[in-house]
């Protein structure tokens, strides 16, 4: 039976792990490779990598550390982050990614999905969305790592992103993201009732209810967390004992 | 030494360096001269299976890998380099696959809730069948329980013409052939080189193969 997935999500600038992980005894927290070390022991099922560094120059050795993380660990990882054409994928891909996930780019040029499907398949092309609510069981698509407002809505976008080719969608919460109030249920049923790819719920997870409500109450078929498992309050294997116990079928 | 056939399509380091943990000297290569001299031989694979035959053509890889499977050598597909040991794919039209594995590669219909891609961690049930091929069992799976979970990411799943030649099957929507063994040649849907200890133990089981 396919299970349902704990993704721990890890971002990173100037190929260095941010926004604090706690990991109690890793010698360097800060080391991307040392942190997807420990969560490969976890068994977590997939990594998310999403690279905020700013710097174009800098950016290029992403490859680079993508190619030291795909030696290090033995399980899926995917990488996003700054994606704008068909050569970053490529070299992703071939430097040891499972999946790339595009946002901007995907939003600004469409066909890019297209074109990405088309020549890596639909398996390794997630679409990132991050989506603000603006009235009741409507959202909107923000880019530009949530700064700027498209004016596009977000079930409409899924829908096309998934008939563009893209395998999979990685949705952001922005109202829920940080808040640990729980994922936001709403969102995730409304895209997940309309596209027949898999959707991972991003966005809120602070308590282990929180995975189980994702899970129960939507057609959801991963959560990704970051804090939660970051600062060490619960370990994917809590987590997924946890989902066990409440009927949601995992790898443990 | 294990020839690790590096044709431009997808990922070549988890895999050379899962093989090295347990001690295998890997070469990767699109010599067509290594993968003749080899041992062993591992075609990895992410990409469309039109664009990876036209690679293959290109490199003048298709011959040195049928000569290496014809000599009786292991060899391992991975993934997309699993199904273009088949004759063809509803992806391709045009282009014909290597033709090691009779039949071809179909995709998964999308119907009542079965999402496609199949992504995620699936169980890989043994094939138990009569013949006595099967009935000892697929030497990758030496000492791997019945339904292991390893890791699938794919739209398209192969369809082999000889059912015996089945050596692992997985369900979504149905059951289909995850896992291939003819003599010397081995095909993984999966990832076994993404599938954590159970994965990195069916690469220990083909880097021990004589």
């Amino acid at each position: 039976m396919l299970t349902r997935r704990i993704i721990p999500c890890l971002d990173i600038k100037d190929n260095r792990v941010v926004k604090g992980v706690k990991f109690l005894g890793l010698r360097d927290a800060g080391d991307p490779v040392e942190v997807a070390k420990a969560y490969d022991q976890q068994e977590a099922d997939e990594l998310v990598f999403l690279d905020i560094t700013a710097s174009f120059q800098k950016r290029k050795t992403l490859v680079e550390l993508v190619e030291e993380i795909a030696k290090n660990i033995f399980m899926p990882f995917t990488v996003g982050g700054g994606i704008s054409d068909i050569s970053d994928i490529r070299n992703l891909l071939n430097a040891g990614a499972e999946k790339v996930s595009i946002n901007t780019a995907a939003v600004k040029c469409p066909d890019l999905v297209a074109r990405a499907a088309r020549r890596f398949g639909s398996q390794c092309i997630v679409a990132a969305i991050d989506a603000k609510a603006t009235g009741a069981r409507q959202w909107e698509v923000y880019i530009n790592g949530g700064r700027t407002p498209t004016g596009q809505d977000a079930v409409e976008w899924a829908k096309q992103a998934a008939n563009l080719g893209a395998g999979e969608i990685l949705l952001t919460s922005m109202d829920y993201d940080g808040t640990k109030d729980g994922y936001d249920i709403a969102l995730t049923k409304a895209i997940t009732d309309v596209v027949s790819i898999p959707v991972i719920a991003s966005g809120g997870a602070g308590k282990l209810e929180h995975f189980s409500d994702a899970f129960l109450k939507t057609n959801c078929d991963a959560c990704l967390a970051a804090s939660i498992f970051h600062y060490e309050e619960y370990t994917v294997k809590q987590v997924k004992e946890y989902l066990k116990e409440k009927g949601v079928p995992v790898r443990l | 030494m294990i020839a690790i056939i590096d044709y431009g399509m997808g990922n070549i380091h988890s895999v050379n360096k899962a093989l090295q943990l347990f001690s295998a000297k890997t070469v990767i290569t699109n010599k067509p001269e290594d993968i003749l001299n080899c041992e062993k031989a591992v075609l990895p694979g992410v990409g469309a299976f039109d664009d990876a035959m036209q690679e293959l053509e290109k490199q003048g890889l298709v011959e040195p890998i049928k000569k290496h499977v014809a000599a009786g050598k292991p060899f391992l597909g991975i993934c997309l380099g699993m199904q273009l040991l088949f004759e063809k794919s509803q992806e391709a039209k045009e282009a014909r696959g290597l033709g090691i594995f009779k039949g071809g590669v179909v995709k998964f219909k999308a119907a009542k809730g079965l999402k496609v891609p199949h992504m995620g961690w699936n169980q890989l049930k043994k094939c138990q069948m009569s013949d006595v091929k099967c009935q000892n069992g697929c030497p990758l799976l030496k000492n791997i329980p019945d339904n292991a979970f390893v890791y699938f990411c794919h739209s398209y799943y192969p369809d082999p013409k000889d059912k015996q030649v089945i050596a692992g099957v997985t369900e979504y929507g149905g059951s289909f052939a995850s896992l291939v063994w003819q003599e010397n040649v081995f095909g993984a849907q999966f990832h076994p080189e993404k599938s954590q200890s159970i994965g990195l133990k069916i690469l220990e089981n083909f880097v021990k193969l004589c």
